[in-house]
């Protein structure tokens, strides 16, 4: 048997095939789906397909994430609507506002994905699960009905492209930084398609929190899943779910559409620019950029790693005069560790805006949203126009060391040098 | 869907992204006439009012990338939009089309050839595009799987046929 990847291992074995091969379309079975307000559009084509029940309540997993809590009553409808159809559909995974998080963060803190999975989401960030040596792809609504109708799903098994990452991450300096290198290198379509793998040794000494970084904004490169091997960070990342751990990574010889290296080693933090993640600039140039929002949260940046960081930097100092810096973290039970830590009194005392965990202001939905004249330093994901608000407002997408410290300072800084 | 569909083109540059076409704000329903009211208002709001029924998408690299809200496209279809030609299309926008029964085709190079109000005719099954002047372009077919979907209708088409293939 040909040496394969360990997209191409999972796809394999998801579709009963001894080996498959770049370009092959496959029938999928799914391990688990997971969805957020998504389902309540998912529930149209899903009525139409007609099947009464979805195929295994056992393999869904349902939170409400975008509009939490709802904003306004149609979307309390919309979350009434999905909460009936839990219910009635026995999904007893169902995570509902006061017990919910940013649904790939809780995915993954809840142990629900494992190496080997096909995991399905309805989101296109799915791709953070990958971190955990799952191939996790997201989709839209209509697929999202498909698989809930029978459980599987045709996909192009794809190209892997790999990128090795080595050398000393600096101070103030992390997964964040490395990824929008990445993203600044190979274009914000970089990877359309394409699994991307990351190895090498400072892949192999991040832990968890970071990883997830990583695989979660192989998104903006247009990749279809992002991929981690899974090894013994991860196998301890997940003992507390009590399920056998079996560990995955790409044979030696596997192939690799395209390649590419990175030493880290005395690199700076980088800030993507206004409007595409792959406009990248190291801090240096962007530094004194005047701004009137900073943005801690979403899936990509609001684990408590990363709180805990805007914490450091934030203790005995203020928020800049006529900044609002908002801190949203990505699940409630990160919520509570910030509160037993103490980290929510460092970030009032400082200034900030702390707040109940949603995808809200990263999508420009709600909870914090931006005015066309205004300018944004943000740990989220992406930066296109009208992302987070207003088309006319501009959005530098940096890590939580960066937003931490122009918070402070009422404009883009370097944080090593706070 | 038409195999053969005819229309005035509308351009769109690269990375044409989820968040341009309909706005994160927009999403707090499920009602597909909003999403049409307000489709690429970050670019032209009033767009949704120029824009008529048959009229073709011709953009350039990565159209679709972002969200993989599915309102992208159904604001597009529920326009009347027959189709979108682009260099490229990021994943999920372009599943999530074809899935909705909504022609999408990648023809590189198409973008370069054609003017805002141009008429193209465009043959899905074959890949070929006549632009003005009588010219054709051709381009690699969709693949059969995906041909089977975007001919059913939609993958809600397609499966329920399946389906009752199935039980006889």
């Amino acid at each position: 048997m040909p040496p394969l990847t360990m997209s191409e291992k999972i796809l394999a074995k998801a579709s009963g095939n001894e080996s498959v091969r770049p370009g092959q379309i496959v029938d999928g079975s799914v391990d688990l789906l997971y969805m957020h307000e998504m389902l309540a559009m998912a529930l149209i084509p899903f009525g139409e397909i007609g099947t009464a029940k979805v195929w295994d309540p056992t393999k869904i997993v349902v939170t409400l994430d975008h509009w939490v809590p709802p904003p306004t009553p149609e979307i309390a409808k919309m979350h009434q609507t999905i909460r009936d159809f839990c219910r009635r559909q026995g999904i007893q995974r169902f995570h509902d506002v006061g017990d919910h998080g940013i649904v790939h963060q809780l995915i993954a803190e809840r142990g629900y994905a494992h190496p080997w999975d096909l995991v399905i989401g309805s989101d296109s960030h799915t791709n953070m699960v990958g971190a955990l040596g799952a191939f996790a792809a997201g989709i839209g609504a209509t697929d999202t009905a498909a698989v809930m109708a029978t459980g599987r799903l045709w996909l192009r098994v794809p190209e892997t492209i790999r990128v090795d990452v080595r050398g000393t991450l600096g101070r103030c300096t992390g997964a964040k930084d490395v990824i929008l290198k990445v993203i600044g290198t190979t274009g914000d379509d970089g990877a359309r398609y394409a699994a991307v793998e990351f190895a090498g040794p400072t892949v192999g000494a991040l832990p968890m929190n970071e990883r997830f970084v990583l695989c979660n904004m192989t998104t903006e490169m247009g990749a279809k899943v992002g991929m981690i091997a899974a090894d013994e960070t991860t196998k301890r990342y997940l003992a507390h779910n009590g399920i056998p751990f079996r560990p995955i990574s790409s044979d030696d010889g596997a192939t690799f559409a395209k390649s590419f290296a990175f030493d880290v080693d005395g690199m700076g933090p980088q800030v993507a620019c206004p409007s595409n993640p792959a406009n990248l600039k190291p801090v240096e140039e962007v530094q004194g950029t005047k701004i009137d929002v900073a943005f801690l949260g979403s899936c990509t940046n609001a684990r408590i790693e990363d709180l805990r960081i805007a914490a450091e930097l934030l203790k005995g100092e203020k928020v800049a005069p006529g900044v609002r810096f908002q801190i949203t973290p990505a699940s409630q039970i990160i919520y509570r560790q910030a509160l037993e830590e103490g980290l929510i009194e460092i970030f009032m005392d400082a200034g900030a805006t702390f707040t109940s965990s949603t995808c809200g202001p990263c999508f420009g939905g709600h909870l914090g949203t931006l005015a066309g004249d205004e300018v944004c330093i943000s740990s989220t994901n992406r930066n296109y126009p009208g992302r987070m608000g207003s088309p006319q407002a501009q959005v530098y997408l940096a890590s939580p060391w960066t937003v931490t410290a122009s918070a402070i300072h009422g404009e883009i800084t370097d944080p090593r040098k706070v | 869907m038409l195999r053969e569909f005819r229309g005035r083109v509308w351009t769109f540059g690269d990375d044409v992204s989820t968040d341009h076409i309909i706005a994160g704000k927009y999403l707090g329903t499920t009602d597909a006439k909003v999403f049409a009211a307000h489709a690429f208002e970050a670019v032209d709001p009033t767009w949704s009012s120029k824009v008529q029924p048959g009229d073709v998408i011709v953009a350039g690299d990565n159209f679709g990338c972002g969200s993989s809200r599915e309102q992208a496209p159904v604001a597009l279809k529920t326009l009347g939009i027959s189709g979108i030609l682009a260099n490229s299309f990021a994943r999920i926008f372009f599943r999530n089309a074809i899935n909705l029964g909504f022609p999408v085709l990648e023809c590189p190079g198409l973008r370069a050839k054609v003017q805002p109000g141009d008429v193209i005719e465009v043959d899905m099954a074959r890949g070929e595009v006549r632009i003005p002047h009588g010219q054709v372009m051709r381009f690699t077919a969709l693949p059969p799987n995906v041909l089977e979907i975007l001919e059913a209708g939609g993958l809600v088409a397609k499966i329920r046929s399946d389906l009752s293939t199935k039980r006889p």
